[in-house]
This record gives C-alpha cells, sequence and structure tokens, in this order.
C-alpha cells in the first residue's frame, strides 16, 4: 500500500502540482486504506467509482494548470451533508434508503475546486451525540488505543467517523458539523485539528438539520494549514440560506503566521470545572505559556454564565430539534412503518417515528417537545434564550475588554471507551461538551488543536475560540499553538 | 420537576413517538432526570433579559416573491415509501 493517503492537504497539493503525484494514484492510496479499515467503521458509504471519475477530471484540470488548492484532493463526508446520488441516512434508520436528488452548498462547493468525493463518513444518528454510539450503523471506532490496552476507544461524536478517517489516514480531510462541540470534541479525541466556524460562515442548506441556530459545518484536517485550506474552500455566502452571511472569505491559510505579540489570550476561570483530570490542566498551562513565549500576553478573564451553557443548550438543542424531525413521518422519504389494516395516520406517524428514531434522539425529541409545550415554553424555552443571551454577553465583554481569543481546554477527558459512559445515564454524555457549547450558543468560530498526550498514550487537545468572524485571528493562535507544541504523533496501526 | 407515566405518554403523544405501557415508567424516570438537570436554569436572574432569538446581529434578506425551483415532481417523489400517481400516499385520513 503506498503512503499517499498519509499527506497533508498542503503536501498533496505541492506534489500534485509539481506532477511528483498523480491524482488518481492519490486517491487510489486512499480507497485502499479505506478497505482495509473496516475494523474503524469510519466510512459507511465508500464512493470508489465516483472518486476515480473526480481524480480523473481533476488530474485534467492540474495539467491545464491554475487548478485550485484542493484540485484531486481526497476528502470524506459526513453522512449529514446530502451529496447527490450517494445514500445520506444522518446515520439514522428513519432515512434508510434515501438518496438526495440535490447537493448540499458545502460539498457543492469543493467538487467546483476539484475535491474527489471518498464517500460518507459515520456519525452520531442526527448527529446527536458524543461518542458516536448512537450511529444506527454502529459506532465507529477510533484508531487510537490506550498503551497496552486493545479496548475499542470512541473517535468522539457526532463527528466521529470524521474524526477516525482523519486520525487514521483514510483521507486527507474531512467535513463535519458542530451543534454543540461535534467537531471539536472529535478532533480532540483523536489527535487532529477541528474548527467550528462562526455561525452564518458556512453554508446550512443540503445538510440535514439538527438545531439550526446552533449547526454550522467545518473542517477536520490534520494540520491547521489544511483546516485553513479546507474551511476557505466551505465558507461562502448562499442566498438558499437566510441565516448565510454575506460578507467575503479571507485568505485563512495567508494569516498563519504564529506571531502573537500584540495578542491578548483570555484564560476563563470558569473552565476549570471539578473533576478534570491534572493532566488536562497542566496542558491548559503549557498552553497558555506556549501562546506567551511566542509573544502574546495571557490574561485571566471571567465568563461568570458558563456553568449554565450546559442547561441552557439541553433545552434550546432539543426544542429545535423537536421541531426539525417533525418532518420524519414516513410520508415524504426514508422509512414508513407497516401499520395494520384498522390504523390511520396518527398511528402511522407514531409508529414510524418509534421505530426510526434511536433511543437518544427520541428522548431529545420528547424532551423538546416538553419544553416547547403550553405551560412549560416560559419556565424552559424561553429562560434558557434568555440565558442564551447573558452567556453571548460574557464573551462580548471579554472581547469588548480587549481580549483577542481564549484559550480553554477542548473536552474534560481523553477519549473513553466505548460503552463505558453514559449507558444509564444521558446526562454524564452531555457532559463531554462542557467546553464547547458555549461558543455555538454564542455563534462563535471555535477550533480545536492536538496539544499533547496523555499517560496512556491518547491525545489532548486544547481549544481557540476567536471573535465573531474572525476564524482567521483564531486559526492563526491554533497555529501558533501547533507549532510550539511540535504534536506529531500518530496512532499506531492494528487494524 | 420530576413527569409521571402520564405525562410521558402525553410527550410521547405530542412528539408524535409511539410508547408502550410498560416502557412509559421508565420513559418519565429519563426524562425527570434530563429536565433536573436544567433545573439550574431556574438560579438565574434574567427578569431584565431579552430573549436571544437571532445568533447573528442581521436582518433576514428579501427577494421578489416568485418561483426559484422546482417543475420536476418525480424527482420530489423519488424517496417516498408510497407513491402513486404524482402523488404521496398515507392511510385514510377522514372517515
Amino acid at each position: 500500500m503506498s503512503d499517499l493517503a498519509r499527506l497533508t492537504i498542503a503536501e498533496a497539493r505541492e506534489g500534485l502540482r509539481s506532477r511528483r503525484i498523480g491524482a488518481a494514484e492519490l486517491t487510489g492510496s486512499c480507497l485502499e486504506a479505506i478497505a482495509a479499515a473496516a475494523p474503524l467503521n469510519a466510512f459507511t458509504h465508500v464512493s470508489a467509482e465516483r472518486a476515480r471519475d473526480g481524480a480523473a477530471s481533476a488530474q485534467a484540470r492540474l495539467d491545464a494548470g491554475g487548478a485550485p488548492d484542493l484540485c484531486g484532493v481526497p476528502l470524506g463526508i459526513k453522512d449529514l451533508f446530502c451529496v447527490e446520488g450517494l445514500p445520506a441516512q444522518a446515520a439514522s434508520n428513519i432515512l434508510g434508503g434515501f438518496v438526495p436528488s440535490y447537493e448540499s452548498s458545502v460539498t457543492a462547493r469543493l467538487w467546483e475546486q476539484g475535491a474527489v468525493c471518498l464517500g460518507k463518513l459515520n456519525m452520531d444518528e442526527f448527529a446527536m451525540g458524543s461518542s458516536n454510539e448512537s450511529s444506527a450503523y454502529g459506532p465507529a471506532v477510533s484508531p487510537w488505543r490506550r498503551a497496552g490496552d486493545a479496548a475499542p476507544l470512541t473517535p468522539g461524536g457526532s463527528s466521529g467517523g470524521s474524526a477516525a478517517a482523519v486520525a487514521a489516514d483514510l483521507c486527507l480531510g474531512a467535513t463535519g458539523t458542530d451543534t454543540g462541540g461535534s467537531i471539536r470534541q472529535p478532533a480532540a479525541l483523536t489527535g487532529i485539528v477541528g474548527v467550528k466556524p462562526t455561525y452564518g460562515r458556512c453554508s446550512r442548506w443540503g445538510i440535514v438539520a439538527f438545531a439550526s441556530s446552533l449547526d454550522q459545518a467545518g473542517p477536520m484536517a490534520k494540520s491547521v494549514r489544511d483546516a485553513a485550506i479546507l474551511l476557505g474552500a466551505m465558507a461562502g455566502h448562499d442566498p438558499k440560506d437566510s441565516t448565510s452571511a454575506n460578507r467575503p472569505v479571507p485568505d485563512f491559510e495567508a494569516a498563519l503566521v504564529g506571531d502573537m505579540r500584540g495578542k491578548r489570550i483570555g484564560i476563563p476561570s470558569e473552565y476549570r470545572v471539578a473533576g478534570m483530570p491534572a493532566e488536562i490542566e497542566a496542558l491548559w498551562q503549557r498552553g497558555a505559556e506556549m501562546l506567551r513565549d511566542a509573544g502574546a500576553e495571557i490574561v485571566d478573564i471571567s465568563l461568570p454564565r458558563t456553568k449554565y451553557a450546559l442547561p441552557a443548550y439541553y433545552v434550546i438543542a432539543p426544542a429545535e430539534a423537536s421541531s426539525n424531525l417533525a418532518r420524519y413521518d414516513g410520508v415524504r422519504y426514508g422509512r414508513r412503518a407497516r401499520i395494520g389494516a384498522r390504523d390511520g395516520v396518527t398511528e402511522m406517524y407514531e409508529r414510524t417515528r418509534a421505530e426510526g428514531f434511536g433511543k437518544e434522539v427520541r428522548r431529545r425529541v420528547m424532551i423538546g417537545a416538553y419544553v416547547l409545550s403550553a405551560g412549560f415554553y416560559d419556565a424552559y424555552y424561553l429562560r434558557a434564550q434568555k440565558v442564551r443571551t447573558l452567556i453571548r454577553q460574557d464573551f462580548e465583554a471579554a472581547f469588548a475588554a480587549g481580549i483577542d481569543a481564549i484559550l480553554t481546554p477542548a473536552t474534560p477527558s481523553a477519549a473513553f471507551g466505548l460503552g463505558e459512559v453514559g449507558d444509564g445515564d444521558p446526562v454524564q454524555m452531555y457532559l463531554n461538551d462542557v467546553f464547547t457549547v458555549t461558543v455555538n450558543l454564542a455563534g462563535l468560530p471555535g477550533a480545536s488543536v492536538p496539544a499533547g498526550i496523555d499517560a496512556a498514550g491518547l491525545p489532548l487537545g486544547l481549544q481557540v475560540i476567536g471573535r465573531p468572524w474572525d476564524e482567521a485571528g483564531m486559526l492563526d493562535v491554533a497555529y501558533a499553538l501547533e507549532k510550539a507544541s511540535g504534536f506529531a504523533a500518530k496512532p499506531e496501526k492494528w487494524w | 420537576m420530576s413527569i409521571d407515566a402520564e405525562t410521558a405518554r402525553r410527550v410521547a403523544h405530542l412528539a408524535r413517538i409511539e410508547v408502550t405501557e410498560a416502557d412509559l415508567a421508565p420513559l418519565a424516570a429519563e426524562l425527570s432526570a434530563i429536565l433536573g438537570f436544567m433545573e439550574q436554569l431556574a438560579e438565574v436572574d434574567v427578569s431584565q433579559v431579552e430573549p436571544m432569538t437571532s445568533v447573528t446581529p442581521m436582518p433576514l434578506p428579501w427577494r421578489e416573491d416568485a418561483v426559484t425551483d422546482g417543475g420536476y415532481p418525480e424527482r420530489v417523489l423519488a424517496n417516498a415509501p408510497d407513491a402513486r400517481d404524482g402523488f404521496f400516499t398515507v392511510p385514510k385520513v377522514v372517515e
């Protein structure tokens, strides 16, 4: 097997343009790596023929000269994105057999630029989860293992297939989506870079909706530079998404300098949570030191309403999900339950949804229906929306005081074993999002960058939170961390 | 706020999700635990706070009220579990 699949996007770009490597050869290497990685369960659908055709067209463009950055670069796509002609199930049985006849705006941009579609990637059902265990396809498995222990670990969630595929070098980069941490948490748990852009930076059109005021698409990649290249390709105004921002997309890659002089980096005391492992605390301190060494001023800040972010999120996200998922009724697409001759349309809806949705999705849809129902709307939903205002105000105050970016841990722990968390108590699983949900509630950009290894040999990540629309500045901070930490660990191949 | 099996039945129906009689009590317990976690929100003074209804402060775009898409019923119906003669079909709705 060739090693081309191990390249970064930046390396492949250089190799393809200088003709040291061919697009067909590069795509072939990824397809081989995917075929040999079945135990990871990262890909749910491999589009080999389409990939080979795409590589051939990309090669023609490369030969003609002036091809875009992503021309010939093989990517994996989270199953939440509609790619015309490929199954899109959002990892749910209720969308069994669904094949979209349209293309999401984000993936359309990628294919226009010559990126090669390898296939669809595993995820938590409807992006609801932090471990990939709620997937109808069964969980994706992390390529990482604890030293001397073969127990299967989670690649995180919901974009767990994307994280596993990128970390295991099955593709050069992948798309993810992030509603409460679904790009950043899996990126942190698998030692890769994940970016959740400012709300409105990437079009949501053609992406299966979970919670529309929180969902954002973003890149998952092997380096900060690769994430910057991918984000630039995915971002931009789209009239088909009314919340998509009509503002120019900066050259994110050009912003990667790593000089932190004059930057003020905030360290929020509220992110020091009870029970946080000492290794995470130490990593966070080291991260601050790295940025200080690169010239930044480190400032202690307070985001006082942080502790209310998680409960507010778990009111708002299920409320929006219960509305969005009302469309899965067994009429227009997906599967329909069998009903008796005497049953009517209500029985058809109720049985279809009981059979088609998994446990966590059913739970969230019901919680959402409850917090929106007459008599409880004010106490739960409206109150959560007000708390959301306060959480955003916390960030606004910090930025108004001159903070350029905020540094926090990305996750409260390293990767856990499949089946280890939240079996009896869903709230335990929700706690995984404690450092990431604030960013979605406030609509800010956030990036997770690998920065260290724990005692068991597992990767740990740091999160950089940026000002609204300042992904460029945020990525530059991530780049400084990447350079200073020298993180280069890769999982040892066991699959 | 603790919810009982009867409330769980009502919520399941609101959500149009069939729940068997035997599953109602465990469901009520699960939902109660999650709602219990949300109780913390009651500690926050929100009396002077406007709810956040727009993530990014920007006006919603307007456009001509004109048809911009469509004209391909076969594509619209392509994924339907049961479509006949250009229509989605459902069990009988009216007696």
